[in-house]
């Protein structure tokens, strides 16, 4: 059992207060708040040891390289990778889905088919379509029912020997919905296509075994996970990240340069080029140890049951669509019947409350459901009922305001 | 009436209210009290992109005067845009081009005016702009 109100003291920006109000803050899917012993590893690293890394003999830039490749391997182990050097730090999700779509522009050739899910969020789907017109491989989509599961019998029926690449979250940004990446990842292979997850939504509640998964790619932010922004992972088996060719050039990332050739340095420095966010990835490996400590079954356990009780109460208020059913993170995506998303959010923002508002990056989606949005209320381990409650009150408030 | 002088009234007529649950209140019933633009004139041609609620702006001269129409899907957004529409529009091109929205953040909404907030009308007041320095123009 979590001891929340203990917790809660970890958190110093829970203490805040917005629009006179105390912060009640929702939108852990958009990103997630730091606890202070995050924050503490980020002021030591300036205050004690901040240099730059696997580049001088002093002693501060070994500390500092220590403390880095110590995070790698934190990671490493969280995920459950074989090898630190599989671990490739980046500046998040996003780049880490470009390295690897920029990565195939080589591999890929014309006739070449890419599977993406409907549910993806679309700043991702972009690079699947840069890599589809750079070298005419086309690009299908596994289609989604009304529940928000992905249609997995159609997804079958897409997949052949001309599928190159799956790519599908783990979780849905805007609905929570868990897919079931085993079945995807074990399908791909049957056809020898390469799999790449993105983890960014499952990531702070579910702890991915990539090994078991036994998917060749993974990715993930800090910042949605209790560590800081702009720092991510790309998980890659080995022999897939030994055939990616490098994605920038810089420094770190080579062995040997002269104006005729260069050679490059093996992994994982081939994939990070230039001095690299030190001080993030450092936190980030101090945001797993908090997480860890807390333990990713307790936090489950518990944002499930935040889960059930604010869909419960919601579902109560009358005239309410929750979009997304079945296995799903501490995610409520919604709409009352006849009133704008984009109202709603702007009333409970007046009560101190944070969710999100809008399409979610997920057009697709909201096409589908013939919706321009909903309000996302998305929930973490330091959450309460009582939060749940107020904003359950500030749900109805809107609701009389507005029809 | 000229610009400043509604804007003024405007003012006036939000300093009674309270707190902000009256002034959200009042600007629902804006929102509610009427469709301020034609349906044909909900295209596309005349929507404003990348907004979370949609807007819909058009504007055309009667005599000297600018007359603005628009709407919202969403309905404090309309009632804002009601007050914007009673604020600049029947007003010469010249007169909307030099007006400011100081008067926005006098009746305790700047935070819609803030860029970040994505519902419209930053773009939605540089439209009307620019529908005064394109009539303005052709008058001239
Ligand atoms: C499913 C999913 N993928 C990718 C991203 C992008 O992550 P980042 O902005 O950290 O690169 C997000 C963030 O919202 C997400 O929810």
């Amino acid at each position: 059992m979590l001891d929340i109100q203990q917790i809660r003291k970890d958190f110093p920006i829970l203490n805040r207060e917005v629009n006179g109000k105390p912060l009640i803050y929702f939108d852990n899917a958009a990103t997630s708040q730091t606890p202070q012993q995050v924050i503490d590893c980020i002021t030591d690293y300036y205050t004690i040891y901040n240099a730059n890394i696997h580049r001088g003999v002093h002693t501060l830039s070994q500390e500092a390289t220590d403390a880095y490749e110590e995070a790698r391997i934190k990671i490493q182990k969280h995920f459950n990778a074989a090898k630190p050097y599989e671990m490739i730090l980046t500046s998040g999700t996003t780049d880490s889905i470009n390295l690897v779509a920029n990565g195939f522009a080589s591999l890929l050739k014309k006739g070449d088919e890419i599977i993406v899910s409907a549910l993806e969020h679309h700043s991702n789907i972009v690079p699947w379509q840069m890599l589809c017109e750079h070298t005419g491989a086309s690009l299908k989509v596994i289609p989604m029912f009304e529940s928000g599961q992905l249609d997995m019998e159609a997804y079958t029926s897409l997949l052949n020997e001309n599928t190159k690449l799956v790519f599908c979250n783990h979780v849905s940004n805007a609905l929570g919905v868990i897919n079931p990446i085993e079945f995807i990842i074990e399908k791909a292979h049957e056809v020898n296509a390469v799999v790449l997850i993105d983890g960014a939504q499952a990531s702070p509640h579910i702890k991915a075994d990539v090994q078991a998964l036994n998917v060749d790619f993974y990715v993930a932010s800090a910042h949605k996970i209790c560590g800081p922004t702009g720092v991510g992972l790309l998980y890659g088996k080995e022999s897939w990240l030994n055939k990616l060719p490098p994605y920038r050039g810089g420094g770190e990332m080579i062995d040997q340069v002269t104006f005729e050739k260069t050679t490059y340095a093996g992994l994982p420095h081939k994939f990070e080029a230039g001095t690299p966010n030190i001080c993030g990835v450092i936190a980030f490996g101090a945001a797993l140890d908090y997480m860890n400590n807390l333990g990713f079954e307790a936090i489950a356990s518990y944002e499930n049951e935040l889960l059930e009780y604010a869909t419960e109460k919601l579902l109560a208020i009358g005239d309410v669509i929750i979009y997304g059913s079945g296995a799903k993170t501490a995610v409520i995506s919604f709409n009352i019947e006849n009133i704008h998303p984009y109202d709603i959010g702007t009333i409970v923002d007046k009560l101190g409350i944070a969710v999100r508002t809008g399409h979610h990056c997920a057009q697709p989606i909201m096409d589908f459901y013939k919706i321009p949005g909903t309000v996302r209320a998305s929930f973490s381990f330091y959450n309460t009922k009582e939060e749940i409650d107020t904003f359950i009150e500030a749900v109805k408030k809107a609701k009389m305001m507005l029809s | 009436m000229t610009i400043q002088e509604i804007q003024d009234e405007i003012v006036d007529e939000f300093s009674m209210f309270d707190d902000w649950m009256q002034r959200y209140e009042y600007m629902i019933d804006l929102g509610k009290s009427l469709p301020l633009i034609d349906e044909s004139l909900k295209k596309e041609e005349n929507l404003i992109k990348g907004c979370q609620s949609k807007v819909w702006v058009h504007g055309e001269m009667e005599d000297d005067k600018l007359v603005f129409t628009a709407d919202s899907d969403a309905i404090i957004t309309k009632g804002i845009i009601a007050i914007l529409i009673r604020v600049f529009s029947n007003q010469q091109p010249a007169a909307i081009i030099d007006a400011n929205t100081d008067f926005i953040d006098e009746i305790g909404l700047k935070e819609h005016l803030s860029p970040t907030r994505a519902n419209g009308l930053v773009s939605m007041i540089k439209q009307l702009k620019l529908y005064a320095i394109a009539y303005q123009t052709h008058l001239n």
